[in-house]
């Protein structure tokens, strides 16, 4: 068409410089710092180019600078596909376009390019912040496109017009956001840059590694229950069970589901609830013990963890039962028991002994070693801290013997390393325990200082126990929360103190409201999108049901705006509207009015024509006359116009 | 031939979208019905870069690039309802058009009236292949829209069909309608390049006349008229005297002549147009040079006079002149 052939002018150019720079700088902490420095040096040469009227440079240095940018972007990263890569060549494109603006085909390009910047803030993060954030982009490109087909109005115009087009759309977006029939993701592969760096507990465990986790007060998980929330101390949450032991560390076997579905029967009151789990980059669920139920694409390992078929990359939630009670593993596989057995062959030997000693007393009854055991971590009187020493080569016995200060780590692999000394099949399970209620909003926020590790024993005809030594030494550990249980002086993440209230009343709102936007705008998926159809009375809701409704809503809103659109055609004057009846009818009689008549001249000549009907058409011009052009024209007369023009037959 | 077809397919499409045989009656309201929009080139961009985006929200499970998609899209059913309001409802009347020679653009004049308490942006018209017209209309005012079309012959010119569209606000959409107002341009024959010298013969009048309205010597003064050419308005006799009237001054001279502009002292060229083309001339030569002159056609004749106005007459005789005659 002719008009994207012409040129950009000036004031279209600064604003795409805007929505560019508006786009960019919320990536400034993705991209690496050279690309940053470049984009902003274009940004600069751009803004000099528009106000000093200089020309656009040539065409040969334009291409230099795109090939030295985009050799630059593969020379960082090694690949010029994936998330960051994609976003870093995004910004060079996006940089050297905006030195290349000829024609208004270029400003929309480089608009349409702003749109696509938004989407890959999100790529990286989509909370609150972002997406005001977002939303200013959104306003200031919207601004830019508009100014691209009329660069006349002045700029806080040109915002408050895009402003409006987009209050208009946001019925659209709510619309199409509730009811546009969702896909799970992904529909490809993803690139695996798109997950790095989400903090959580791993699959080995070794002395410290769980200390360090309670530094942080990132949300692990929250959970709502259906009915009361259980108390303090039967809040184990149920994460990698670790049999496997090297004389340091602890280490998950199993990641691969062994069960379809729960191989152990239930007992007790169920407990139902709802987990939103954040990204953590793993493969299991978080579960309440004994999980009864499995979330949707997942299953059992043959220690009873819950594992998803991929790992965990983005915020989930699913419901689940909780059987406190159950008992799992009566029956248990002969070489499953044998590796709760294994131990290195070396080193220990203090608590090696003792173990033999409670061997050589009770033989092969293992509820009476287990309770040897448990008195004897009670009498070692262990103290629970948060900065345990290092240990050296026999941390078992350095803990037990020498330095008696250890955090939930210590206490579970000693614990384990002693039972399995005495022969008594034992593992540790690695999670969180306990969590606290959000008052705000009543879900109980489980964070990452609740990491906890603790024991599972196996006991003939009882199957597996779980036992937690911290509770021996602590038990306000257990009960009450961390910062009961550590030592007062000890540093612990501010959310975990006890004291400053109003400042976690605060914490706890923002909390309250980062939850809702995780649960109803970030976690809006297809499960969420079938509740509430099914909730407005769209039983069994599909994609055809689901396109039918948003077409008719969609429409009713079209429709409500055309409507709008088209108001003023309702509104006719009535006296034009009844003078217009006055002369279809004489028109009807071969009197036509003539536009340039006036209607009094009209009258007159009517008159003459229809002298049977002079009188009335004479009073009825001076009437509309009257109407129209008379300062003060009474109510009264209109009604009188209109009964003669009612009564007016020629 | 895939031109051709898209033309032809595009005529159908315009007569069916004008519905009433035109030329239309005035005012021509361009009511919903016969304003079509459509998504422009960059209108296409953005809906392929929304579904890019969709797919990479879905891909990576953006809960907020679903938002971002979706308030785009409600962005671009906006746009449709602006550019559509921006177009509909507006009034066409035809307005003044003046004659021009052939060869030299037809100024069509349309007058947009907007009834509607708010502005009309970047409206375009054009005919045909012609550079379009851009125009705002304030509200509840009206504007002109003067539109040039080529012409080549003589006669009556109807305004050919202008199209009116718009893509105001975002560039996304078009809305058009077509219109076909009443409105006719008279086209007079375009001036020979090379004539014969004026026709002083038979019985054209040489000599000096004795109404004084010869140009070389003055002769005296009477009373303006409205015919009389401005040039010869005694400006020094007016400001002497105060309030006086307005002084036409009377010339007397060996070129105060009548003569006679005659079709059949044509007749050794053969092309009637070709005969048309130089009896116009003729008459702008006699005009500019003050002579009375008087024109004879095989179905009209002009008495001797000058002035625009019996230029004017001289000039619509020859535009309409039968093009049958000879």
């Amino acid at each position: 068409m002719a008009r994207t052939s012409r040129p950009v002018s000036r004031r279209q150019a600064w604003w795409l410089l805007a929505s560019v720079v508006a786009a960019s700088a919320p990536l400034t902490q993705q991209i690496p710092l050279w690309l940053a420095l470049a984009a902003a040096s274009a940004f600069g040469w751009r803004a000099l180019l528009t106000w000093q009227h200089w020309r656009l440079p040539p065409r040969w240095l334009r291409a230099i600078l795109v090939i030295a940018g985009t050799v630059g972007v593969f020379m960082e990263y090694r690949t010029i596909l994936g998330r960051t890569p994609g976003i870093a060549l995004l910004v060079v494109f996006l940089a050297l376009k905006l030195l290349e603006l000829r024609a208004a085909r270029d400003a929309v390009v480089t608009a349409l390019l702003c749109y696509f910047m938004v989407l890959g803030q999100f790529l990286f993060t989509q909370t609150i912040p972002t997406a005001m954030l977002a939303a200013l982009t959104v306003l200031i490109t919207t601004a830019a496109l508009l100014a691209a087909s009329d660069d006349r109005p002045q700029p806080q115009q040109q915002l408050r017009r895009a402003a409006l087009l987009l209050l208009q759309a946001l019925p659209f977006m709510l619309l199409l956001f509730l009811l546009f029939p969702r896909v799970q993701g992904p529909l490809w592969g993803i690139p695996q840059d798109r997950f790095s760096a989400v903090s959580g507990l791993s699959d080995t465990m070794a002395p410290g590694s769980i200390a360090q986790l309670s530094q942080s007060d990132a949300i692990a998980f929250r959970v709502k229950f259906e009915g009361a929330v259980p108390p303090q101390s039967q809040l184990y949450w149920r994460g990698p069970v670790m049999p496997a032991f090297d004389g340091r560390s602890w280490r998950v076997v199993q990641t691969v589901g062994a069960y379809p579905a729960v191989p152990y029967s239930g007992s007790g009151t169920p407990i139902d609830y709802e987990v939103t789990l954040e990204p953590h980059g793993k493969f299991w669920l978080f579960a309440l013990e004994m999980p009864a139920t499995l979330p949707p694409e997942s299953a059992l390992t043959s220690d009873y963890q819950p594992v998803a078929r991929q790992p965990v990359r983005n915020r989930m939630r699913y419901t689940q039962r909780a059987w406190p009670e159950a008992i799992a593993g009566r029956n248990e596989a002969p070489d499953l028991l044998r590796g709760a057995l294994s131990l290195p062959k070396n080193g220990n030997p203090r608590i090696r002994t003792v173990s033999e000693g409670w061997r050589a007393q009770h033989g092969e009854d293992s509820a009476a070693i287990l309770a040897a055991a448990e008195n004897f971590f009670n009498q070692q009187l262990l103290i629970y801290t948060l900065n345990p020493p290092l240990l050296g080569a026999d941390m078992v016995d350095e803990f037990l013997f020498d330095s008696k200060r250890g955090f939930c780590e210590h206490f579970a692999a000693a614990f384990v390393f002693a039972l399995r000394a005495a022969g008594v099949p034992a593992r540790v399970v690695a999670g969180y325990q306990g969590g606290e209620i959000n008052p705000v909003d009543g879900f109980l926020e489980v964070r990452q200082y609740d990491a906890h590790a603790w024991a599972e024993v196996w006991i003939a005809g009882r199957g597996w126990l779980r036992i937690d030594p911290t509770a021996i030494s602590a038990p306000s550990r257990i009960n009450n929360n961390l910062a009961a249980a550590v030592p007062a002086n000890e540093e612990l993440p501010f959310l975990a103190r006890a004291d400053m209230a109003w400042l976690k009343e605060l914490r706890y709102r923002l909390d309250a409201v980062t939850n809702g936007w995780n649960q109803w705008v970030l976690g809006y998926n297809p499960q969420r999108q079938r509740d509430l159809l099914a909730s407005l009375g769209l039983k069994e809701p599909d994609w055809r049901s689901m396109t039918a409704v948003l077409s008719v809503l969609c429409g009713v809103v079209m429709l409500g705006l055309t409507a709008w659109i088209l108001r003023n055609r309702l509104r006719v004057d009535p006296v034009l509207a009844a003078w217009r009846r006055f002369t279809d009818r004489l028109a009807r009689r071969g009197i036509v009015w003539q536009a340039w008549e006036g209607p009094l001249a009209f009258a007159e000549r009517a008159a003459r024509q229809a002298p049977n009907h002079a009188g009335s058409i004479t009073a009825i011009a001076a009437l509309y006359a009257r109407l129209r052009y008379a300062p003060d024209p009474q109510p009264g007369e209109l009604i009188e116009f209109k009964a003669k023009i009612a009564a007016f037959q020629p | 031939m895939l031109v051709t077809l898209r033309h032809r397919l595009h005529e159908t499409f315009v007569r069916w979208a004008l519905r009433v045989r035109p030329p239309e009656p005035s005012p021509i309201i361009l009511t919903q019905r016969r304003v079509y929009v459509l998504p422009t080139r960059a209108g296409l961009a953005y809906a392929m870069a929304l579904g890019v985006i969709l797919l990479g929200a879905m891909n990576y499970n953006l809960s907020l690039g679903h938002a971002l998609v979706f308030l785009l899209a409600g962005l671009g059913i906006v746009a449709i309802l602006h550019t559509f309001r921006n177009l509909v409802l507006i009034a066409l009347r035809p307005g003044r058009c003046e004659p021009v020679f052939a060869g030299s653009p037809a100024q069509f004049a349309l007058v947009l009236e907007n009834r509607r308490p708010d502005a009309r942006t970047s409206l375009r018209l054009f005919i045909g292949e012609q550079e379009p017209v851009e125009v705002d209309i304030e509200a509840r005012t009206s504007r002109v829209a003067t539109l040039g079309v080529p012409t080549t012959r003589r006669g009556w010119l109807p305004m050919p069909r202008v199209t009116i569209e718009t893509t105001w606000p975002l560039g996304l959409v078009r809305a058009w309608s077509y219109a076909v107002p009443e409105l006719d341009c008279l086209v007079y024959p375009a001036p020979a390049a090379k004539a014969p010298p004026l026709p002083w013969s038979g019985d054209s009048a040489r000599g000096t006349t004795r109404d004084g309205r010869g140009a070389d010597d003055f002769s005296g003064l009477r009373k303006h008229q409205p015919a009389d050419a401005p040039r010869h308005v005694a400006w020094k006799a007016v400001a002497r005297q105060q309030d006086g009237p307005l002084l036409t001054k009377l010339f007397a001279g060996a070129s105060a002549q009548q003569i006679w502009l005659d079709w059949d002292a044509l007749s050794g060229t053969t092309d009637g147009e070709q005969r048309l083309s130089i009896l116009a001339r003729w008459m702008l030569d006699a005009d500019a040079a003050g002579l009375a002159w008087g024109l004879r056609l095989p179905a009209l004749q002009l008495r001797p006079d000058n002035g625009p106005a019996q230029l004017a007459a001289g000039l619509r005789a020859l535009a309409l002149h039968d093009h049958g005659a000879h």
